[in-house]
């Protein structure tokens, strides 16, 4: 039987994305158990969701409760999604999406800052020139010799992506970072 | 022993009697496993009470799929135990099945001594890791203390909500600590989870309203109707009768309303009815009741129901919205939802005038004039349709009480459009995963919560062949399933895409060297029945009723025959290809220049 050759294609459909992607700050609440972690990364890369920054830490010890702050990016659609998909985890209490909080109460974006450890060595006149910046960005010295100098700085991570750009020609070395911690404006918690 | 005396010391038992305790408190009668190094305890525990039957399989994934069917027919849940390592690794596909299907199912398994964990140690493998993604939730467990806790929690949460497959992963030194027992009701509540049941009343309200002015309305039901339990399926079809609206359901839903109903419009989808679909594509209100807009329903989503306002009412928040945007989402579980809405529409006195959805009804019976399930009958080949058919008929003249089970390609499809369902948990089948294998082994699950009942797992000759195995089981456990093989010789679906998709080149498609169905029944110790031609159908189905002995029937039908109608791939509802149009050209052709471009 010869027949015509068809391309291949398939009876899966797949809908063109119409919508813009946007960046966004969650806040997730989960019981600080084993595995909790794997849970909910496991779910971002399961069905295929961008992680650009997670931080995690527990915040309330007598309860063993846990703040992960998760800053993803997606269509209002993906983010709609990725919000009910945490929820539906077990040991999640609450997820909040700071960055559409943020929105209702007038704001542009929520509060995030981040640290980070930043490693410069060298000689001369570039240590002058590495620590006038530092200042300039409100770095502090935390170790330091005649070869290096160890920075810690916070801020938002447009700041410490300039902080690090700058220090990239002075002799940066090593570079550790937080990620974001976030938390909305305003009296009310979570 | 005598766990009866009451002490003012609370006793403490092993953690191996605790996983027997908890199962009897938690309303289990019946388990499939496989026993192990790693589960030996248990199995110690199991020998020496009577109340928690065991039933032996042959391989994990049979246990797994017997639990699902186990659970699917009773509405309770199914539980499975099995050992570390390639115990659990083979529990992976029933879970993942169970998980998309949403089946309560709950898994124990051994697990190597806690001292040893993450040592390599023989028939050691990270359970709780490979099973996370196929689980609702999962748990390993390191102290005894935790154990009756967790036991209890892992039933609650594969039966509540939206149910699904949980894993108790138990080291074995756990399950010989001793500890105190704690009964459910003792046993903490988690407070992150607690699924919502009640729908919003407003929502609801709005649902009625926009029900109320529909000209052409349709409800499209699913496997939510049949898991929210019988009352969920009688408050639908009073909801039918009260609204005089269409029904069609997905795969999963089949019998939550009858397809003897008045307004049955037969199954939708992919391989549905003509009347269904192009109903789906012209209404204009849609009220999905646990269904989940799945891909082989929708079709062509930018072209899905484009005049339709949309209902949606599911229990899983995260089912509202992900790939169809509706316009009213109802969080709640589907009878309670049911209860408020048909009370709602008895409320409501402005109750549309059932003559206006007469043009409706005459344009679905247009639609139904269309026959799309007719196929060219044959007095020299069994065609695989007329197969189910007679069967349908001799199962029903039976007055046995019936249960299908499928496993996975064209005999499904053709048992889900040619074999009526009147009540729901009759129809096993797997909607989500589509597992080749599900059938017999759930088959198997199914007979041992029903003994008197006829079961049937209509099953292809590929598919049989990954879980032929439990038919030892069937044997042992005197389970009388009848394994109803449409033999085409081909794995059919594959090469009906084939023939579409690929230019009829026939890759791997055809088992070149099956086995004598009828000898493998006899090795098995079961009983073998072969119809070759049409007319010996009738009498050797009736003879397969009859048998009180599992059997495995070698159904030789039309090798090559399609299954239609059909959505071919890239297109929407309203472009099925009917069975009367499906001439070798226009199959071949079935491809626009769009679906071409698609992935």
């Amino acid at each position: 039987m010869n027949r015509p050759v068809n391309p291949p294609a398939s009876a899966y459909f797949i809908a063109k994305e119409t919508e813009r992607p946007e960046t966004h700050t969650l806040s997730v609440v989960v019981d600080n158990e084993p595995g909790v972690l794997a849970r909910v990364i496991g779910l971002f890369s399961g069905r295929g969701y961008n992680i650009e920054s997670l931080t995690v830490s527990e915040t309330e010890h007598e309860k063993h409760l846990s703040r992960i702050t998760i800053v993803t990016r997606g269509t209002p659609h993906v983010l709609e999604q990725i919000k009910a998909q945490l929820e539906r985890i077990v040991p999640v209490h609450r997820v909040v999406d700071l960055t559409v909080v943020a929105h209702e109460r007038g704001h542009e974006k929520p509060l995030e800052r981040e640290l980070a450890l930043i490693k410069v060595s060298g000689t001369g006149d570039n240590r002058v020139e590495t620590l006038r910046l530092a200042d300039a960005f409100r770095a502090t010295v935390i170790d330091a010799n005649v070869e290096h100098f160890i920075f810690e700085v916070t801020g938002r991570t447009s700041k410490i992506e300039q902080f690090i750009a700058i220090m990239a020609p002075l002799g940066l070395v090593e570079v550790c970072r937080t990620g974001v911690a976030a938390m909305s404006r305003g009296p009310e918690g979570m | 022993m005598n766990a009866t005396t009451k002490t003012t010391e609370p006793k403490e038992i092993s953690g191996a009697e605790m996983v027997i305790r908890a199962l009897k408190d938690n309303g289990v009668e019946h388990i499939f496993g496989y026993p192990g190094g790693a589960v030996l305890p248990i199995y110690d525990e199991l020998f020496q009470q009577e109340d928690v039957q065991h039933v032996l399989v042959r391989h994990e994934q049979g246990a797994g799929h017997a639990a699902e069917g186990y659970a699917r027919s009773t509405g309770k849940p199914g539980v499975m135990l099995v050992t570390s390592g390639p115990g659990a690794t083979n529990a992976v596909t029933p879970l993942q099945d169970a998980l998309m299907d949403s089946i309560p199912l709950v898994c124990i398994t051994g697990q190597v001594p806690t001292s040893l964990i993450g040592s390599d140690a023989f028939q050691e493998c990270d359970t709780v890791g490979i099973t996370r993604p196929c689980t609702k939730h999962n748990w390993l467990v390191k102290s005894v203390d935790d154990l009756p806790r967790i036991l209890h929690e892992a039933f609650r949460v594969a039966t509540t909500g939206r149910p699904g497959p949980v894993v108790v992963d138990i080291p074995k030194d756990v399950q010989f600590a001793k500890g105190v027992y704690q009964s459910p009701k003792t046993a903490e509540i988690r407070p992150s989870y607690q699924p919502r049941l009640s729908g919003d009343e407003e929502l609801i309200k709005a649902a009625v309203e926009l029900m109320a002015t529909a000209k052409r309305p349709i409800l499209y039901t699913g496997g939510g109707v049949v898991n929210s339990g019988p009352e969920a399926s009688g408050l639908l079809r009073e909801l039918v009768e009260l609204t005089e609206f269409p029904i069609t359901s997905t795969l999963m839903g089949l019998g939550a309303y009858p397809a003897s109903g008045k307004n049955w419009l037969g199954m939708l989808g992919m391989h549905g009815t003509y009347e269904a679909n192009m109903a789906m594509h012209d209404c204009d209100v849609m009220i999905n009741i646990g269904a989940r807009f799945d891909d082989r329903i929708t079709g062509r989503l930018d072209k899905f129901a484009p005049k339709a306002k949309k209902i949606h009412v599911d229990i899983d928040p995260s089912s509202i919205n992900k790939v169809v945007h509706v316009d009213l989402g109802i969080i709640g579980d589907v009878r309670h939802v049911l209860e408020d809405m048909v009370r709602i529409w008895r409320a409501s006195k402005g109750q549309q005038d059932r003559a206006a959805l007469g043009p409706w009804w005459e344009q679905i019976d247009r639609w139904k004039a269309r026959n799309s399930l007719a196929y060219t009958p044959s007095k020299d080949v069994i065609m695989p349709q007329f197969a189910v058919q007679r069967l349908y008929e001799a199962s029903r003249a039976s007055g046995k009480e019936t249960f299908i089970t499928t496993e996975v390609g064209q005999h499904q499809m053709w048992a889900a459009q040619f074999f009526g369902f009147e009540a729901p948990n009759r129809w096993m089948t797997s909607g989500g995963l589509g597992t080749m294998g599900y059938g017999l082994p759930a088959a198997f699950g199914v007979q041992i919560a029903h003994p008197d009942a006829l079961v049937i797992d209509i099953a292809g000759d590929a598919s049989v062949l990954m879980t032929i195995q439990e038919m030892s089981s069937a044997v042992q456990h005197s389970a009388p399933i009848k394994v109803f093989i449409l033999n085409n010789q081909y794995m059919g679906m594959v090469r009906q895409w084939q023939q579409l998709l690929h230019g009829n080149r026939l890759s791997h498609s055809y088992t070149e060297a099956l086995p004598d169905f009828v000898k493998l029944a006899e090795a098995y110790g079961g009983v073998g029945i072969r119809a070759e031609k049409p007319d010996e159908l009738d009498d050797a189905i009736q003879e397969m009723i009859n048998v009180d002995a599992p059997v495995i029937f070698d159904c030789r039908v039309a090798n090559l025959a399609n299954c239609f109608p059909m959505i071919p791939s890239g297109k929407a509802h309203n472009e099925m290809l009917l069975p009367d149009e499906a001439t070798d050209e226009a199959v071949a052709s079935a491809i626009s220049a769009e679906g071409k471009a698609l992935v």
